[in-house]
């Protein structure tokens, strides 16, 4: 213990002085992501091999970093804590005389650690993309792009991705509300109350949708033209509120392009109905 | 306009043409739609990106055009960045090492839930994901066809912007094999199956991967 690198001593709080207080190069400032990156911590400054951890070793150090970070940091010791009931589970195993081999289900010859170095050797591939996504992250900051200005009314940036955007699906309402000539109807007309509620209008859309499978359905074709100003404000709404729940997908192959939808799960059960 | 009108057009103005394009975009432009907005194919509109590349070289601009986030864009030089940087207010903040981790884990794996990203950094990432999630680092994407049908997350175009690389072929290449993915239940029942062959996972990384194809 005493020989190394680590200056962990077997008692905590003197541990914790070691750790925190004094200069020691190697805690002063650690602060760790997790059991893992402490585990490759420990193996890296004990300078032992990952694919022949010397468990006891090893696990001992751990606890006694487990136990300080008890004292400071209550909250997330409990992924700590689940890591070295593994260790000891490990160690434990390890103990154990190996039962003469018999045709079972287990292959008792395997290494009772090799689950948690396949663990942290993926871990620890991870951490080496971190370091590249730093030197990227350094180099980008380096960089500066022009912001887009605001475009005039008359031109849009294609939206990405095929998706449709918003202000395109708002002006193909308008477009639809100008059709069915509603537009310059007075605001008193009276409207009939209408027994269809968005929960219903959802409902029968998901259903033409359903039945249309991966074509999808244009815009337009959710609109039963022509028809009260109500319903074509119901359809919207339906559609926003299924835009926003996820279970539908508009999308637009170009700024001129109809808008399509397309139901997201198919095997979805309709739980409108 | 026919399409033999303007690739009579001289190069030069090609060039024009494009730099008049990433300016007002203001984001990376895909080849794609240079092309349909010059009326030109996308293969001679590459190589113009190119020479208009080493154009900008020569001409000893304080403009860069790269390659970013599946598009091209144009940026400043980076020996400029000192100059640049005095004139804006910084706002952006560095990642923290748990977001850097758990991006890491996303890129490589995605789509992928949370409980899967928890079995291999060994810690919960809820908050994490929240912030790259605000970040617009990553999406949504979709639920997997599994117990408790998961949320399943991918990286953006704005995690290729971030890094300033153009797709994710450019990511460092790393072997997962020899680290195959533990599986998330194991994790979650805090029981690892410790004397279980590591090719005995064969079914937890079955449906990981058929998500994968599905991508």
């Amino acid at each position: 213990m005493e020989t190394v690198q680590g200056n962990f001593t077997t008692s905590n709080t003197t541990a914790r002085h070691t750790i925190f207080n004094t200069p020691s190069p190697h805690f002063k400032t650690a602060v760790f992501e997790g059991p893992l990156d402490l585990l490759l911590h420990l193996i890296r400054i004990n300078q032992v091999d990952i694919y022949d951890i010397p468990i006891a070793q090893i696990t001992e150090q751990y606890l006694q970093y487990v136990a300080v970070l008890e004292e400071i940091d209550l909250a997330s010791v409990g992924e700590y804590v689940l890591m070295a009931a593994t260790l000891i589970e490990i160690k434990s195993r390890m103990l154990l005389p190996r039962p003469p081999q018999e045709a079972g289900e287990e292959d008792e010859g395997e290494d009772p650690r090799a689950e948690l170095v396949a663990r942290l050797l993926e871990y620890q591939q991870y951490q080496g993309v971190v370091e590249a996504f730093r030197t990227w992250e350094e180099m980008r900051k380096k960089l500066f792009f022009r912001t887009a200005m605001e475009h005039t009314d008359d031109y849009i940036l294609p939206v990405p991705e095929g998706e449709a955007h918003v202000s395109q699906l708002y002006s193909a309402l308008m477009r639809l509300l100008s059709e069915a000539g509603l537009e310059e109807q007075p605001i008193t007309a009276v409207t009939p109350r209408r027994r269809l509620s968005l929960r219903l209008k959802m409902a029968e859309i998901l259903r033409h949708l359903q039945r249309a499978g991966e074509e999808g359905l244009s815009f337009e074709a959710l609109f039963d033209l022509p028809c009260p100003r109500y319903d074509i404000v119901l359809a919207f709404l339906s559609l926003l509120e299924l835009l926003r729940q996820g279970r539908i997908l508009a999308f637009q192959e170009n700024p001129k392009a109809p808008i399509r939808l397309i139901i997201i799960a198919l095997e979805e059960p309709n739980e409108y109905e | 306009m026919s399409m033999s009108d303007t690739l009579s057009l001289p190069v030069a103005n090609i060039e024009a043409a494009i730099e008049c394009l990433l300016f007002v975009a203001g984001e990376p432009v895909p080849i794609s739609e240079l092309a349909r907005a010059l009326e030109m194919e996308e293969i001679p509109v590459e190589s113009a990106l190119r020479s208009f590349q080493v154009t900008l070289t020569e001409r000893g601009s304080g403009l860069n055009l790269i390659r970013i986030a599946g598009g091209w864009q144009l940026a400043t030089r980076p020996a400029f960045s000192e100059v640049v940087a005095r004139l804006l207010t910084r706002t952006s903040t560095k990642l923290t090492r748990a977001s850097m981790e758990t991006l890491a884990i996303i890129a490589y794996r995605q789509p992928i839930t949370a409980p899967e990203i928890e079995a291999v950094r060994g810690v919960s990432v809820a908050g994490v994901l929240k912030t790259l999630l605000e970040r617009r680092l990553i999406r949504e994407a979709g639920r997997k066809q599994a117990l408790g049908r998961p949320m399943l997350y991918e990286t953006t175009p704005d995690f290729l912007h971030y890094f300033a690389i153009s797709d994710l072929s450019q990511l460092p290449a790393i072997d997962l094999d020899t680290a195959p993915p533990v599986s998330a239940e194991a994790i979650m029942h805090g029981n690892p199956s410790l004397s279980t062959p590591i090719s005995d996972e064969a079914e937890n990384s079955d449906q990981t991967e058929d998500t994968l194809e599905e991508n």
